[in-house]
Order: structure tokens, then C-alpha cells, then sequence
């Protein structure tokens, strides 16, 4: 129990918070599909480095979703995700280079080998909450780096490795750029409604109850440590494929491209994105690529201290995030239009 | 609860209906984009040549530096590129054309360099990328270079893969190699004290590697011996116990394949341990003002380092020209820059030699360009040390291979000796060493 | 032996910093229920300070006062701008809040003071003259300056008005604060003294590591193993915790081949996980909280 909740000083819980699920924006399937057609569009309409953009942002988008599993749906911190997306990216590379795999094969195989990661490394969320949870897997961050370069032989060290990137089938008629958007929009379809299955499943009413209150969910019969595990898991596996994109995308995997800064930095997007809504991973990968670059223009020094800036404001200011505050925006819309 | 869930399973079909859907109608349209086409040369001896980003009176450079993160203290880099070409555009340009200069950060980081230089590229329309920095940056952004034939000039990191790599023509190095800097350095010992043993405290990534594989190599067959190596990570916060490993091997030489921070941390130590004096010699990455006023005078026995550009902090050069024009310069373009940096020499010294090869360029074009790095014949550059030029030629993609040493003495670098010529010494540098 | 020797010293001097910035980490946990991940750049920031002073002149002794005071006064103020609104959130806020801090005083410092090098005089004499053991007299200072700092927290818990309030605050904050107890003062005042603590740790630390904005990035893992042994409440257990890090990590770094230098730093990560996994106890006041 938190000192500040005993001396009374504690916020209302309003909104999805407090279990209002109604629904704030009355065409949702309209929605949906017109986002649906603008991203499938995209590629078509804007330039290759904006498409690049776009395609960077769903990579970081699918981490976010297993990220938010653990943080939203179960209520634990993970400051190591950037190992997970190592796995996966050293993975594709690995395998498509010296081993010569196929692409398709690929993605399930760096999938299974995250989740299985996951799950053992989940073990610590077995007994740990919160901020210790926090402290053990930013120490993984921390060790990934040396890791991979003491295993130079398979990952190629300290220089890196280049990874193969798919190229677009000649029958598409598609440039490469555009070929990869829209596997990367494809995966990231089955990543979302993967997720969502996952929530309505048992096992995520079982994390909902843990959640919100986790001596009634025993008593009950949920298995904590179980469920705990098994969607840090889950987590890793998203954050895996998400590596694996990466490698795609960019073209070249290295020790560096996956620091503990990394790690930090998709919590931070999660958080700032909204991390108990299905639109935060967007907003927080919206966050995470545009908003250092452009604060660059006011200085060399401004990403940092924007990107700070920005996440103590949403922090204090609107704990549910950007989605938070999108959900707010729709909400005043649809009422208006409603009136009229 | 039920009714929660066939809700999301019905809505998550439809948007895989919807996704189908429009990917079906927008399939035909392959190929085909709304986006501009990059400039070709249409008529004359260049025809076909790339000639985005150059036009009579302009010429667009993109350069992607760690202005922010772990090597941010390589952002001063930037600066006196700046300041160069803020000189060169005051005094008309290169052959009449001013050049545009847009730097964006990485922050050491792969990933983003390469989206930074995509944006360069496509978004900005550059054309050329003249400098990344750092090995992993480079490496990840080259392939990119090779399959858009956009030109990597004088990338200011020096692996030596950068020369002998056929499969990305596009990108050249500049500075000498970390194997050329260790072989001046074995040299040196092979001369003084051919029976000197050796303890090397390196980085551990590909700069540190590079260079203490250089230098095993250079020694190898000599009377001079490695009896003690250590590593330590970037992310380590000190390599105090390193050097208390490195002293119990009582080795002649300090070899401190070290950044700027672990270096001073390197002097401190070895300045403490009494019973251990070592010649020390430090790479010349490790070598910047505020690591050098940090070392106590008299107690480490001898600093040796090599140096290829004129050092504006030395006396020795108070007078000279270039070093004038470059402080000059610097106070008016980049004044945050502190004059005395290395960085920001060598971003001076670079951004000349980048002027040099636009130059010689004979189509103006990114494949003109190419041509032009990949040609260079003894190009003298002012602030690089006399005796000291750029050289290039096929299978040679090496700008500068010579350096001198120096020694620390008195609270600033004396260069002694003759210059070292390391192809003439010790032949070209064949493959790159292991990683 | 004289080797094993340099070693344990200069494992020493390390893992002094370490229980240093662990102290800190300790007393914040301790007042308001937060693992701040920004305590090495808050402790990073004074020292700063410190050096800001001494270019412009200060002697030292009168310029260490000078920056544990604006310390306090900094740590104090970013409890009352900061972290007061998001008290009574739940973890992630926390842990999210204290992450954007790190972020933002880092890039901060970066803007002020740049990411070059530099040099910060040491305040005791480096070299003595006693065979490979001299550079033990720095460390040693260190370790006295940790002691005192511990046994100074000691002391003003134990046998003073001001430390009964504090215990008030922290044992029931409610009934404290209906006994007319300030709460929110004592608070501020908890990450204030965590704010000096740092900056005692940063200002020992930077003649040995040399100050520059990400200083303290490497201390901090280390730091946060020995809050976790020390089980975020005990100052004597976290310090001794410090210290055998210091000195375990450099030690295994050295004898034990498989982990040789570069892999030094999972050395914090195994007693981590050690820590938390086997004996409940820790665990047990994580969860329970």
C-alpha cells in the first residue's frame, strides 16, 4: 500500500479506470476500415522515406502491444524489452544470413525462440511486482550488449551483422519499400487481433482480475504466478517478432542497436502512448519516431530533453496516456455531433 | 463476458475483410507512386549520371552525427565541418556553387542513422552523404549507400573495412586506419625497445579490436611480446580494475586503446600505482584537451601518441595560416566549438578534403563523385601535418596512411621522428581483421 | 598477493561509489515507496554543481557545503514539482515519472556543461608511497565518507526530534498526519537528504570515474543491487552490499575466466536475481508493500 494513498491524497479513478467501458465513439467499424483503406493506401500515395516512416512505426508499434500486455494488462514493469527484440532481430539475422533460411520460415521460428525466452526469464515475475521486476530486467538490458559480443562467432560481435532484406516478388510488381510495409502492416493486423483475442480470452479476465485486485483473483482460483508468466511471455514474443521486423527493415543488426537506452525508451513510449488502451502502442510508436526528430531542429541537445519532458507531463498530467487523451477528444466529438 | 468477446473476434474480422479488401483494390496500382523522380543527367559525356541534390550554384551534403547519447562528445565533429564550409561558401563556393549543409543525430544508434540518412536521401534530396560516424552507424547505413548509389564519403570512423570492401564501392573512409595508427605505434617500440613487452587495455567493440589486432600483427616475429590484455565495456564505469590487472604484469608499455574518458581514467591510475611506469602510449581517438589537463605531470613516465592533423592548442602552429583561418572560422560559424577540440579539427580537416574531391569531380555527379575519392593523387590538405597528403586508387580506399608520433611533454604534444609511411613500411592493408 | 591486493583496493574505491548512490536509492524508497531511476543524474547534476563552483575558484571544503545544500534544495524541489502529483499512482506511473527525469536532467546537463570530459580534483592525496597499495588512501577517504554518512543517517533516525517524525511518516502516515505531522514536508525533505547523499556520492565518485553527463549510467546498475540485497531499507546492509560488489565484480573480472572484463557487469544481475529468488525476505517486503 502506497504511503500517499493512506494519507488520503489519492486521485479519482474515472474513466476506463474505473471500469466505465461504454463506448465514447459511436462508428468504430466506419473507423476502423478507413483506417484500414488510408494505411493500405499509404505506400501508394507517399514518398519511400515516409513509407520507410510508417513501416518503422508499426515495427515499434507491435513491441509496444507486448510491451503494454505486461504493463497495462498485468500491472508489472519490464525495462528490458530491448533484449527481447535483440532475440528476435539476431535471430532473422542469423538465419536468413549463415543458416540461408526463407523468410517465412523465419518470423515463427524467432516467435517461438522469444517466447521460450520469455517464458524463462518470466520465472522472476513468479515472485517479484513492480519496481523490483523493473530493477532485474533492466539489469538483462544492461548484460544483453556483452552478451552478444562474447559470442562473436554466431553474431559477428562488436561489427555487427548485415541482414538480407525481403525483397518484393516480382508477381507483386511492387517496390521493395512497399513490399515491406505491407508484410510489416500484415503482421501487425495479426499482432493487434492476436492481442485482443488474448484479452478475451480466460487467461485475460484472469489478468484483469490479478490486476485490479490479486488476493480476490487467488481466492477465486486464478493462478497468479501462471498467468503472470505466461504473458511476459507473450510480451517477449511480440517484442521478438517486432526484432525481427526490424532486422527487416533496417537492414543490419548490432550490439549497439540494442542497448539498455532502448529498453528504457520503449517503456517510456508505452507509458506515454497509453498503456492500457488497444490505440496507445500507435501513439507511443508515433512518440518514439517523431518526436526526436522533431525536436532536432531546436537544438542538439532538445530530443532528450523534450523526450523527458513530454513523458513527466503525460505522467502527471494524463496517466492514461496520449490514447487517454485521444479517448477524451473522441468522446467530446461524438457528443457534439450527437447534439446536433 | 461471452458477448465481449465474439464482439471483438466479429470486429477483428471485419477489419481483416476491410484489409483484404483494399489491398485488393490498391494491388494493381504496384509500382506505381505519387513521389518525385531523382535527377538524371540527360545529355552530354555524363548522360545517365545521378545528378539529385547538384545544381549550377548549389550542392546539398547531408552529414548524420551523435549529437546526443553515449558518444555525443563526437558531435563536435559537426561543428567544424560547419565552420569549413561556412568559410568555403563566404569565399564563393566550390566552383561557383554554395554548399547546403544539413546534419541530423543518430545518436550512436544503427537504426536511427540509417532512417536519418533515408531521410537525407529521399526527403531531403542530398547529394551525397558526407559523413557518419562511428563503425556500427557505417556499417549499417552502407548497404543502404551501395543499393541507392548515393556516395559515403571520408566516414569518420576508421576500421579498416571501409578500404578494402569491393561490395560497397560507395563508401570510403577517411582517417587513417586503427590498423595503420597500431602499426606506427609497433613500429615506434620495434625501433626503441625492440624487447619491450606490452600490456594493451582496449574497448571492446569493433574500434578497439580493430586496433589491438593491428597491432599483434604488426609485432608479430619482433622481439616485442604482449604479456597482458584486458578489456572493458563502454557502459563500464571505470576501468580502475583493468589497470590494477594490467600493473601486476609489470609490462614496459601501456598500450590504452581507450575513448576519451576511460583514457583519463588509464593516466589517474597509472599516475597512483608508483611501483608501475610504464611508457604509455594512447590512441590518438582517447586524445582531447580535457583528458590531457587531467594528467599529472611527472608521474607517468612517457605519453606517446600519433597525430596527422595540426593541433590548433600547439604553439607550434600559433602562427601558421590554416590553423588561423580555422579558428576564425569557427568563432564565426560554430561558436559553441571549442578550438582546441581534435573533433573539431577534424571535421575541418574532412570537411576540406570532401571540397578537395568535389573539385576533381569531371561529371557533377554522384557517380562523379565516386570516381573522384576513389582518384586521389597526393591531394595536400593545409592542416594536415606537412608530409602528410591524400592518396587513394583502385582497391586502395585508404585517404591517409601516414602519421608521426608525438610525445606528451610540458602540457602539450611535440611530434617527433619522421613521418611514417605505414604502406610503405609494412605493405597495404589486406583484409580487415576479425570482429 | 600484492596484486590481489590492488585488486581488492581498487574494487574497493568502486564499490564505495556504489553504496553511496545505493544510500540514496535507499532513503527515497524508504520515504516515499519509489525505486528512482533518476538518483545517478540527480547525483551526476550536483556534482556539476560542485565543479561549477570550484572553476569559478571555490577551495573545495567550502564548495562541498555549498552543493549538498543546493542538493537538498534541488532534491526537495523536484519532489514538490514532480513527484507529489503523481503520488498514489500506481508503480508504472512511478517508475515512468523518475525514467523521464533520468531522460531529461541527462540531456540537460548535456546542454549546460557538453559531453566533454573533464577533470574534478580529488580531495585527498592519490599516492603515498606504500608499494601497490598507495592508491588505497583515496579509497579509504571515500569509505570514511561513506561511514560517516551512514552513521550521520543513523543518528538523525534514531536520536532525534526531526528522525521520531520521519519514523512517524513512515511507520502510519495517516495517524502521523492526524497528530498534525506535515506529511508532504517530511516527504520532500526525504528526497532532499537522498538528493545530498548523491551529491556526496557523485562529488567522491568524479575524480575517479571523471565527470561527464553519463557518469553515472554504469553506477547505477551496480547501485540498485545493493538497494535490492540491502532490501531498499537497511543503510548498513546496502553499504556492506556496495562494497562486495565492488569488490566481487573486479575480482571475477580478473580470476574467473568466463566472465573475464566484459562481462563484469552481470556479476550485479546474478546477485540480483540470487537475491530476490532464494531467500523469500526480500521478495516478501517487494510484494507486500
Amino acid at each position: 500500500m502506497n504511503i500517499a494513498e493512506q494519507t488520503g491524497r489519492r486521485r479519482l479513478a474515472v474513466g476506463r479506470e474505473a471500469g466505465d467501458r461504454r463506448r465514447v465513439w459511436p462508428w468504430p467499424r466506419v473507423t476502423l476500415a478507413a483506417l484500414a483503406a488510408v494505411a493500405c493506401a499509404a505506400p501508394f500515395l507517399l514518398t519511400p522515406y515516409r513509407v520507410f516512416q510508417l513501416t518503422m512505426i508499426l515495427v515499434y508499434g507491435i513491441a509496444l502491444l507486448g510491451l503494454n500486455l505486461v504493463v497495462g494488462q498485468s500491472g508489472q514493469i519490464s525495462l528490458g524489452h530491448g533484449a527481447f527484440l535483440a532475440v528476435g532481430a539476431y535471430t532473422s539475422a542469423v538465419a536468413t544470413g549463415p543458416l540461408g533460411l526463407p523468410y517465412p520460415v523465419v518470423l515463427p521460428l524467432s516467435a517461438l525462440l522469444s517466447f521460450g525466452l520469455g517464458l524463462a526469464l518470466g520465472l522472476p515475475a513468479l515472485r517479484l511486482r513492480g519496481a523490483y521486476l523493473a530493477v532485474v530486467t533492466l539489469a538483462i538490458a544492461v548484460v544483453v550488449p556483452p552478451v552478444i559480443k562474447r559470442f562473436g562467432a554466431v553474431t559477428g560481435g562488436s561489427m555487427g551483422l548485415s541482414a538480407s532484406v525481403p525483397s518484393a516478388p516480382p508477381w507483386s510488381g511492387l517496390a521493395d519499400d512497399q513490399w515491406l510495409y505491407l508484410l510489416v502492416l500484415a503482421v501487425a493486423a495479426a499482432a493487434l487481433a492476436a492481442a485482443r483475442n488474448l484479452l478475451a480470452s480466460r487467461s485475460g479476465r484472469a489478468l484483469a482480475a490479478i490486476r485490479e485486485n490479486p488476493a480476490a483473483a487467488e481466492v477465486l482460483g486464478v493462478r497468479i504466478a501462471a498467468h503472470r508468466t505466461l504473458v511476459f511471455a507473450w510480451s517477449a514474443m511480440y517484442a521478438g517478432v517486432a526484432g525481427t521486423l526490424y532486422a527487416w527493415v533496417v537492414g543490419f543488426v548490432s550490439p549497439d542497436s540494442f542497448t539498455v537506452t532502448l529498453s528504457i525508451v520503449l517503456l517510456a513510449a508505452a507509458v506515454v502512448g497509453g498503456p492500457d488502451s488497444p490505440a496507445g502502442p500507435l501513439l507511443g510508436a508515433v512518440f518514439l519516431t517523431f518526436v526526436p526528430a522533431a525536436a532536432q531542429g531546436a537544438g542538439d541537445a532538445a530530443p532528450g530533453l523534450v523526450a523527458g519532458l513530454v513523458i513527466v507531463i503525460v505522467v502527471c498530467a494524463a496517466p492514461a496516456g496520449l490514447a487517454g487523451l485521444l479517448r477524451m477528444a473522441a468522446g467530446a466529438v461524438a457528443r457534439r455531433l450527437g447534439r446536433e | 463476458m461471452r458477448g465481449t468477446g465474439a464482439q471483438a473476434a466479429r470486429r477483428t474480422r471485419a477489419r481483416a475483410l476491410a484489409a483484404a479488401a483494399a489491398l485488393a483494390l490498391v494491388l494493381p496500382l504496384g509500382g506505381c507512386r505519387l513521389a518525385g523522380q531523382d535527377g538524371v543527367v540527360r545529355t552530354g559525356p555524363c548522360a545517365g549520371q545521378q545528378s539529385t541534390g547538384i545544381t549550377r550554384d548549389a550542392v546539398k551534403v547531408g552529414g548524420v552525427y551523435p549529437l546526443s547519447g553515449p558518444a555525443s562528445a563526437y558531435g563536435a565533429i559537426a561543428a567544424g565541418v560547419r565552420a569549413y564550409f561556412g568559410y568555403v561558401n563566404a569565399g564563393g563556393g566550390v566552383d561557383g556553387r554554395r554548399i547546403e549543409f544539413v546534419v541530423r543525430d543518430d545518436g550512436y544508434q544503427p537504426a536511427r542513422a540509417v532512417e536519418e540518412v533515408r531521410r537525407l536521401v529521399e526527403l531531403d534530396e542530398v547529394f551525397a552523404v558526407f559523413q557518419t560516424v562511428g563503425t556500427p552507424s557505417t556499417a549499417a547505413v552502407r548497404d543502404y549507400a551501395a543499393r541507392r548509389r548515393v556516395p559515403q564519403v571520408f566516414v569518420a570512423t576508421g576500421a579498416s573495412r571501409w578500404g578494402t570492401d569491393t561490395a560497397h564501392p560507395w563508401t570510403i573512409g577517411y582517417q587513417p586506419s586503427y590498423v595503420a595508427e597500431a602499426r606506427v605505434y609497433a613500429q615506434h617500440l620495434k625501433e626503441t625497445a625492440p624487447q619491450a613487452t606490452v600490456a594493451v587495455l582496449y574497448q571492446n567493440d569493433d574500434f578497439g579490436r580493430d586496433l589491438r589486432d593491428g597491432f599483434a600483427d604488426a609485432v608479430r616475429d619482433s622481439g616485442v611480446r604482449i604479456v597482458a590484455e584486458q578489456s572493458y565495456e563502454v557502459t563500464d564505469p571505470g576501468v580502475q580494475g583493468q589497470l590494477a590487472n594490467l600493473a601486476s604484469s609489470g609490462a614496459d608499455v601501456l598500450l590504452s586503446v581507450t575513448t576519451p574518458k576511460f583514457a583519463a581514467q588509464a593516466f589517474a591510475v597509472d599516475a597512483a600505482v608508483t611501483s608501475w611506469n610504464p611508457v604509455h602510449i594512447v590512441n590518438s581517438v582517447a586524445v582531447s584537451p580535457a583528458v590531457m589537463a587531467s594528467v599529472e605531470a611527472g608521474k607517468i613516465r612517457e605519453i606517446v601518441s600519433a597525430v596527422y592533423q595540426k593541433n590548433a592548442a600547439d604553439p607550434e602552429w600559433a602562427d601558421d595560416p590554416a590553423v588561423g583561418a580555422y579558428r576564425e572560422s569557427l568563432l564565426r560559424y560554430a561558436p559553441e566549438a571549442d578550438p582546441a577540440s581534435q573533433q573539431a579539427m577534424f571535421g575541418w580537416t574532412a570537411a576540406q578534403a570532401f571540397v578537395k574531391a568535389l573539385q576533381r569531380m569531371e561529371c557533377p555527379t554522384r557517380e562523379g563523385l565516386r570516381a573522384a575519392v576513389h582518384r586521389l593523387d597526393e591531394v595536400p590538405v593545409d592542416t594536415l601535418l606537412p608530409g602528410i597528403t591524400l592518396s587513394t586508387g583502385p582497391g586502395d580506399g585508404f585517404p591517409i596512411e601516414s602519421m608521426m608520433l608525438a610525445r606528451f611533454e610540458e602540457g602539450r604534444w611535440t611530434s617527433f621522428g619522421e613521418v611514417v609511411d605505414t604502406r610503405a613500411v609494412f605493405g597495404p592493408v589486406r583484409t580487415a581483421s576479425a570482429g | 598477493m600484492a596484486d590481489l591486493l590492488l585488486q581488492v583496493v581498487q574494487g574497493l574505491s568502486l564499490g564505495a561509489v556504489y553504496a553511496g548512490l545505493a544510500l540514496a536509492l535507499v532513503l527515497v524508497h524508504r520515504f516515499t515507496g519509489i525505486v528512482n531511476f533518476a538518483q545517478g543524474e540527480l547525483a551526476m547534476l550536483s556534482t556539476y554543481v560542485a565543479w561549477q563552483l570550484l572553476d569559478a575558484g571555490m577551495p573545495f571544503w567550502a564548495a562541498f557545503p555549498v552543493t549538498l545544500a543546493v542538493s537538498v534544495a534541488g532534491g526537495m524541489l523536484v519532489e514538490r514539482l514532480v513527484i507529489r502529483r503523481v503520488e498514489g499512482g500506481g508503480e508504472l506511473t512511478l517508475v515512468a515519472v523518475t525514467v523521464g527525469l533520468l531522460i531529461f536532467v541527462n540531456a540537460a546537463a548535456g546542454l549546460v556543461w557538453s559531453f566533454a570530459v573533464r577533470s574534478f580534483p580529488n580531495p585527498f592525496p592519490t599516492a603515498l608511497g606504500f608499494g601497490s597499495a598507495q592508491s588505497g588512501f583515496s579509497a579509504l577517504g571515500v569509505l570514511g565518507v561513506v561511514a560517516v554518512v551512514m552513521l550521520a543517517l543513523h543518528v538523525l533516525f534514531r536520536h532525534t526530534g526531526a528522525g521520531l517524525v520521519m519514523r512517524a511518516v513512515v511507520a502510519d502516515p495517516v495517524s502521523a498526519r492526524l497528530a498534525g505531522i506535515r506529511v508532504g514536508r517530511v516527504l520532500g525533505l526525504g528526497w532532499g537528504l537522498a538528493a545530498g547523499v548523491g551529491a556526496v556520492a557523485g562529488v567522491l565518485v568524479a575524480p575517479l570515474l571523471f565527470l561527464e553527463p553519463n557518469m553515472m549510467g554504469g553506477v547505477l546498475v551496480y547501485a540498485l543491487a545493493a538497494a535490492v540485497l540491502g532490501g531498499f531499507r537497511d543503510p548498513v546492509v546496502t553499504v556492506a552490499a556496495g562494497l562486495g560488489l565492488g569488490v566481487a565484480a573486479t575480482l571475477a573480472g580478473t580470476y574467473v575466466e568466463f566472465v573475464g572484463a566484459d562481462l563484469k557487469v552481470a556479476v550485479p544481475l546474478l546477485v540480483i536475481v540470487t537475491a530476490l529468488l532464494l531467500p523469500r525476505r526480500a521478495a516478501e517486503t517487494a510484494g507486500q508493500r
